[in-house]
């Protein structure tokens, strides 16, 4: 009997010309929650694929308990007690949590009996594990705390000891993140393994016992996670020394260059999102727009950026009026000089399926220096690009490749470059840092700070606290479509928390 | 009496041109409920049906025919299975591909073959399928209501008519009731999640496309050898395509679909009565009208006024591995 409940032994694997694994080493102890941080593009996914039967290694030992094994297809891994949670569900919406869990693992050609068997089985499920969810309810109707539910339930319905864990955290809001934490711990109190993927520090820190790092298809270190910090994690996933913290210097602020007042915003419902909000933003400043999500942040973005109409206020940039409750568009406001980097880059800030290049140039496709009389200039464009991918160093460096294939801090990095090397005299951010690994986070900072310090006006909205308090120079907080309070960057996060909240916010306004 | 009369004559003609259409949407049903689109039913159906009377001609053997026309059919579904699962083509480009090699080599290989315009020699009454008669049939013909009802509704029809009925809730009872159905359904909405349980995505839809090929080698063989007494080029005159409205008008749902097929086929069977026929008050019906009934419906069904169709979520589009 081994101890190990998962050894990998110079596992290979190539996608065409990219080397996804190189030569990786692994060994996970029964009983324990190991830890593999990357960035994305790290290799990660694809290591944990190659156990789960999703891809063939091109070479290497995959030993479970001690014993070689071939995992050609997941019905293989899924016999070798290994079951896999996956970042997106694998869940079939319209069937309810019974049908999703015996699915493939039904134990007779006619249901009926199936049915009774895995209902009795998942009830004993529920119990041992504490997992409730009720049977009959259609996963489409379920909040995706319960779907992840529903996946660990199909694992361990298929007798997995071996629980592969890929992003769990990232579809969950903080509170149902807290709870799967909680599960987790007490599937290892019953001897389960847990390989648990993430990019993020906090969580390793948090749950695991051993954590590996993997940079760029190579398995770099493995540490005990007691024996570890934040900070050598951090470095290691990088492979150099990562500023957590920002340095910045002063701000400079000079004229003013956006000046919203008494705007107000309704969403599609007619439900007020932002109700009466006036500020000013000047050259050389970050001015950084706290509050928990949903708030109304979204919606004045979207209207300063003439994508939403607003139902009544009045926007100056660079003291010229935008028509917000008329027909702002947002190309002329480009000429103008606002950039504007959405929130949500797959649906607003690019075409997935628009190479790099293409991408490069939305919005700015009317721009002289792309055309060649009404044509594309695809040489000038291609030439773009290349100097983009250089400056801003967007990996891989092709220009050609579909943005849908990019990870997603490279996506964010062709945005920021298309919407920051324009020279805006405002450059509004949603977002910034969004689903981005640790290394891009302290380039996309970098970049906003200097923009601030060629005298740009910068408007930033994120709902991390940590980064509204790192980058802006004055913080605005917003509750309920309101401002509550305008803060300096020193600001405990115990006030910023409790303007977020909306308790003092009115107690301010009473006064 | 006469107006009653008129009433069980058309229910009678609706079930007759409804039969096809019950099994070719049945065809579609399980292919598309596969995740694999299927307008292909036309070609496959009248693949079949040439298969049948060309068969049926030579050999003088119903049931060889039926063989032969089901044999076609599950080829051509094949070569669409192929294309679209294991090429991952467009499926739609497969399907009109196939209904358009169809049409045309029938029409050349009958005229090769028989020499008789693209149709199959007329079939003798050993060839085809024969009306089956239910006991005392004949007997309670004449008693008022019941009997034509008895008589002319429920018994005289082709043995293929009763097993397209017997097949509706056959296929309900597959669909929902089986661990192949359950299989074929999650297939269609989410094949990754088919995959990470362990099955084989690609076996499933070939399964699920040889189904279609079977049925919609029923649908043809009805046509040449129950419907008609031989091969007529072109007879399936868009019966595919109303098939496949029928699918859609049903929501992708067995007895929906035969509710559906029922309606067309009524309306079509109206449209023949009315041929000639001036309504009172309306005056004459014109046959295109009724003709263009079941897309209007499905159209103003599409456009959502009765309800939604939401159709299979991976239906048309080929099973990637996510990389």
């Amino acid at each position: 009997m081994s101890d190990m409940a998962i050894e990998l032994r110079g596992i290979d694997k190539s996608f065409g010309l990219v080397h996804a694994n190189k030569n990786i080493n692994l060994t996970v102890r029964k009983g324990t929650i190991h830890g593999i941080i990357g960035e994305n593009g790290a290799g990660k996914s694809t290591l944990m694929s190659i156990l789960y039967g999703f891809y063939q290694a091109d070479s290497g030992d995959i030993l479970v308990g001690g014993n070689k094994v071939t995992i050609k297809d997941p019905n293989a891994a899924i016999l070798s007690g290994i079951g896999m949670v996956h970042q997106h569900f694998m869940l079939v919406e319209n069937f309810t949590v019974l049908e999703n869990v015996m699915l493939g693992a039904e134990d007779s050609q006619i249901l009926n009996t199936s049915i009774s068997k895995a209902r009795v089985e998942l009830k004993r499920l529920e119990k041992e594990y504490a997992l409730e969810v009720n049977p009959d309810a259609l996963i489409e109707e379920l909040p995706v705390g319960l779907q992840q539910r529903v996946e660990i339930l199909k694992a361990l319905y298929r007798k997995a000891d071996i629980l592969i864990l890929d992003e769990p955290t990232g579809v969950l809001t903080p509170p149902e993140a807290d709870h799967l934490f909680r599960i987790l711990g007490q599937l290892k109190d019953q001897g389960k393994t847990i390989i648990f993927i993430t990019h993020k520090l906090r969580e390793i820190m948090a749950i695991t016992d051993e954590v590996s790092v993997m940079r760029r298809g190579e398995m770099v270190a493995t540490r005990k996670t007691k024996d570890t910090s934040v900070e050598e994690l951090a470095e290691l996933m990088v492979g150099r020394r990562v500023l957590l913290r920002v340095d910045k210097g002063e701000a400079n602020p000079g004229a003013v260059k956006l000046a919203v007042e008494n705007l107000t915003v309704r969403d599609s419902r007619g439900v007020t999102m932002v109700d009466n909000v006036s500020f000013t933003l000047r050259a050389g400043e970050i001015v950084g727009i706290a509050g928990v999500a949903g708030n109304g942040q979204s919606e004045l973005l979207e209207a300063i950026s003439g994508i939403r109409k607003a139902v009544s206020g009045t926007v100056l940039l660079n003291g010229r009026p935008i028509d917000v409750t008329g027909h702002a568009d947002p190309g002329d406001l480009r000429s103008r000089g606002l950039a504007h980097v959405p929130e949500d880059r797959h649906h607003v800030g690019l075409v997935l399926k628009f190479d790099e290049a293409e991408n490069g140039i939305l919005g700015y496709h009317n721009d002289k220096r792309y055309l060649n009389g009404v044509f594309l200039d695809t040489k000038a464009i291609q030439a773009d690009a290349e100097e983009k991918i250089r400056k801003y160093d967007i990996r891989p460096p092709n220009p050609r490749l579909k943005t849908a294939n990019f990870s997603g801090g490279n996506q964010q990095k062709i945005v920021l470059a298309r919407e920051m090397e324009r020279g805006p005299d405002v450059l509004i951010i949603g977002q910034p840092t969004r689903g981005v690994d640790v290394g891009a986070i302290e380039f996309i900072h970098k970049r906003i700070i200097e923009m601030r310090d060629q005298g740009k006006a910068v408007l930033l909205v994120s709902v991390e606290l940590d980064e509204i308090r790192a980058l802006s120079d004055r913080i605005i907080v917003m509750f309920a479509g309101r401002v509550v309070g305008e803060r300096e960057p020193d600001a405990t996060e115990g006030e910023l928390g409790l303007l977020m909240a909306g308790v003092e916010g009115r107690k301010e306004a009473a006064e | 009496m006469e107006f009653f009369d008129t009433i069980v004559a058309i229910l009678e003609s609706t079930i007759r041109v409804s039969v096809p259409l019950i099994f070719a949407a049945l065809a579609g049903l399980f292919t598309e409920r596969a995740g694999v689109f299927d307008i292909g039913l036309e070609g496959k159906m009248l693949g079949a049906a040439f298969a049948a009377g060309a068969v049926a001609a030579v050999t003088g053997s119903v049931l060889t025919g039926l063989m032969a026309a089901i044999l076609i059919s599950v080829l051509l579904s094949l070569v669409h299975g192929y294309a679209s699962i294991t090429q991952r083509g467009s499926q739609i480009v497969s399907g009109v591909a196939i209904n358009f090699i169809v049409a045309g080599s029938t029409v050349i290989l009958g005229e090769a073959w028989f020499r008789q315009g693209g149709r199959t020699p007329a079939l003798d009454a050993d060839a085809r399928f024969q009306t089956v008669t239910f006991p005392f049939a004949d007997a309670v013909k004449d008693v008022p209501i019941f009997g034509p009802i008895y008589s002319n509704l429920i018994s005289g029809h082709f043995i293929l008519t009763y097993v397209a009925f017997l097949l509706v809730p056959f296929s309900w009872w597959v669909l929902y009731r089986t661990r192949f159905g359950l299989r074929l359904r999650a297939v269609g909405e989410n094949p990754g999640a088919v995959d990470t349980a362990g099955i084989s995505v690609i076996w499933l839809r070939y399964r699920a496309v040889i189904c279609c090929g079977i049925l919609c080698g029923f649908a043809g063989a009805y046509l040449s050898l129950a419907m008609s007494a031989g091969f007529v080029k072109g007879m399936t005159a868009g019966k595919g395509y109303i098939a496949l409205a029928a699918l859609i008008f049903a929501k992708w749902r067995p007895v929906n679909i035969m509710m559906a097929c029922l309606l067309f086929g009524f309306l079509d069977a109206l449209a023949i009565r009315l041929q000639g026929n001036p309504l009172p008050f309306i005056g004459q019906v014109p046959v295109q009208l009724m003709q263009a009934l079941p897309y209007i419906l499905t159209v103003i069904l599409l456009a959502g006024f009765i309800g939604k169709a939401i159709p299979p979520k991976a239906g048309g589009v080929p099973y990637v591995k996510e990389r």
